[in-house]
């Protein structure tokens, strides 16, 4: 089935066409309004904005593969990012990701089976002086210990329940 | 001390205006842009993001008589492991720096000014949006700003995920809707850089230092800090110590001094082993090697290391180097654009001699194996990505070399 950009992609699109002076540069801010709807970008959705911008399929994924926020598979509603890199390494990470490993019952780069969290290993977040931190979705969460970590997870679990 | 990046918490314009905020704006606007470009070059200001170079210098390496448009870009991709100053900027004042766009983008004649900010600082580009439509409301920013017939557009641009990002040449291809891999130089950027037109491409801390130099003068500036290095600087630390966060200094304060009185000494049982001072991509310092030096450009250099970000990473007595080295080899091997063999392939080896190392599973013979790759790396690729992992490797090597021989030996 093709797929249908989005009235509010399309109509953010045609904003940014404006701004910028050539239409190749809207392509990773319009990945960005992609992905806000369904959370990953699908083959088919790289087809359908390299037609609308103009620019070839390959072009597009070639994009897409290269950036690490870019998710081309399906990912959990909660998407919990644990930095790796050296200051949260000292504070901790490894033991960290292992114990959501435990937790959640999945290895890193997994999605647990009722589609709740996702969990992966990050670089650097650019907030060492806070470590270690977790990002879930577009949040910092710092200062991070076990038990925060548990009751991040009980409060996401809650968030989901409440919807 | 003084202090002109971080003496207000200003999220918003009013207290933003209140603590004297776009003043340095309209005296600007009262000067000639060649002014503006000669009084921030009187002021010493070196770039921030790391390399040092001095800016009033590099905005005049833009062509007078090219036609095209010119562009300020600012580099917001802060991604340097142990480097998180330009986050605190942009969180407690995120108008000091629309100010210093404004009056950079003036001086170097650009009426668009893109700021690159990394994908994942999601809530400070939003700041960032926020700060800039306060400003376009009072009209500092927009058509014919406060009535001096310059105009600016501010466009918050995010990125995606990719470290290889915060090289100038790579940031551009990013806007451009490309994969980030660094251009081949020259042509430099002033001469063809975003969309093919001269462009200016500064750290956050750069120009929101501008604002400062407008208002109180070049001079002023340049008799802050420490001879060359002249002004304040941001310095982020991480790692085992009491108080870790981002403070502003003079340059020139000694290292000791940094330590005991701004990040409030050791933890509790931890004893002060090594020091990289200034983001994960530059030597690393014995104990003893740091806390003889100051914190300036030339004093860190005379070290043996690079100011670099300022992003210091204390290291303690209970890290093993051996395993601090193999996180830092995953991150670099990891964020390789792939262009260039030494660094594509050297990142790779590397990591995996590290790794087999690291569980006591290597040849002893390993240890001048690892130092030779990284020798090879060294100043053979297209940009300063490849540096970045063999600079680390070859310090951490000579100088903790009996923790790496016992490792190779097979203690793991």
């Amino acid at each position: 089935m093709a797929y249908k950009i989005s009235e509010r992609t399309l109509a953010e699109i045609d904003r940014l066409l404006k701004i910028y002076p050539q239409k190749e540069a809207v392509l990773i801010p319009a990945l960005h309004e992609m992905q806000k709807e369904a959370g990953w970008i699908p083959e088919e959705a790289m087809d359908a904005l390299g037609a609308r911008l103009n620019i070839p399929y390959a072009r597009v994924k070639g994009v897409v593969t290269f950036y690490t926020m870019f998710n081309r598979l399906p990912m959990g509603r909660f998407h919990l990012q644990v930095c790796r890199n050296i200051s949260c390494h000292f504070a901790g990470a490894a033991g960290m990701l292992r114990h959501l490993e435990d937790k959640l019952n999945i290895k890193e780069g997994e999605t647990t089976e009722d589609g709740l969290f996702t969990l992966s290993a990050v670089e650097c977040l650019g907030s060492c002086g806070t470590a270690p931190v977790i990002a879930v979705n577009e949040t910092y969460h710092e200062n991070m210990t076990v038990e925060k970590t548990d009751r991040l997870l009980a409060e996401l679990r809650a968030e989901n329940n409440s919807d | 001390m003084e202090k002109i990046l971080l003496n207000v918490a200003a999220p918003d314009i009013e207290t933003y205006i209140k603590a004297g905020g776009y003043r340095a704006l309209k005296k600007a606007f009262a000067m000639k842009p060649e002014d503006v470009t000669a009084e921030v070059k009187k002021s010493n200001l070196r770039g921030r993001g790391g390399a040092g170079f001095p800016t009033g210098l590099k905005w005049s390496f833009i062509p007078k008589t090219n036609p095209k448009p010119r562009y300020l870009v600012c580099n917001a991709d802060e991604s340097e492991p142990g480097t998180f100053k330009d986050r605190e900027l942009l969180r407690k004042n995120p108008h000091l720096l629309v100010e210093g766009l404004t009056i950079s983008s003036y001086a170097i004649g650009a009426k668009q000014c893109y700021v690159y900010i990394r994908g994942e600082f999601a809530e400070e580009a939003e700041l960032l949006k926020n700060a800039v439509r306060e400003a376009a409301q009072r009209g500092f920013i927009g058509k014919n700003i406060l009535n001096s017939g310059f105009d600016l557009e501010i466009i918050t641009h995010r990125g995606a995920g990719a470290y290889i990002c915060g090289e100038e040449t790579a940031l551009l291809e990013s806007i451009e809707g490309k994969r980030g891999l660094p251009r081949l130089k020259p042509p430099f950027p002033a001469v063809v850089g975003l969309f093919g037109c001269p462009t200016v491409i500064n750290n956050v801390e750069t120009l929101a230092s501008v604002p400062a130099i407008i208002e109180k003068g070049g001079d002023w500036y340049a008799g802050l800090g420490a001879g060359k290095s002249a002004g304040t600087k941001l310095f982020s630390v991480s790692g085992p110590v009491k108080k870790p966060g981002v403070y502003e200094i003079e340059l020139g304060m000694p290292f000791k001094k940094f330590l005991e009185e701004y990040a409030g000494g050791m933890l509790e049982g931890s004893v002060l082993k090594a020091v990289i001072p200034g983001g994960s991509s530059v030597p690393v310092l014995t104990a003893g090697e740091a806390l003889k030096m100051n914190l300036d450009y030339e004093s860190v250099q005379q070290a043996g290391s690079m100011l670099g970000s300022g992003g210091i990473i204390i290291i303690d007595d209970k890290a093993c180097m051996v395993e601090t080295l193999l996180v830092l080899a995953g991150f670099y091997h990891h964020e390789s654009c792939g262009q260039c063999t030494p660094c594509r392939e050297g990142g790779g080896w590397i990591e995996k001699l590290l790794a087999k190392m690291e569980k006591g599973e290597a040849r002893e013979t390993d240890v001048d194996l690892v130092y030779s790759i990284a020798e090879n790396m060294l100043a053979r690729t297209l940009c300063p990505l490849g540096d970045a992992l063999a600079m680390p490797v070859m310090s951490f090597i000579t100088k903790f070399r009996p923790e790496f021989e016992a490792h190779a030996k097979g203690k793991p």
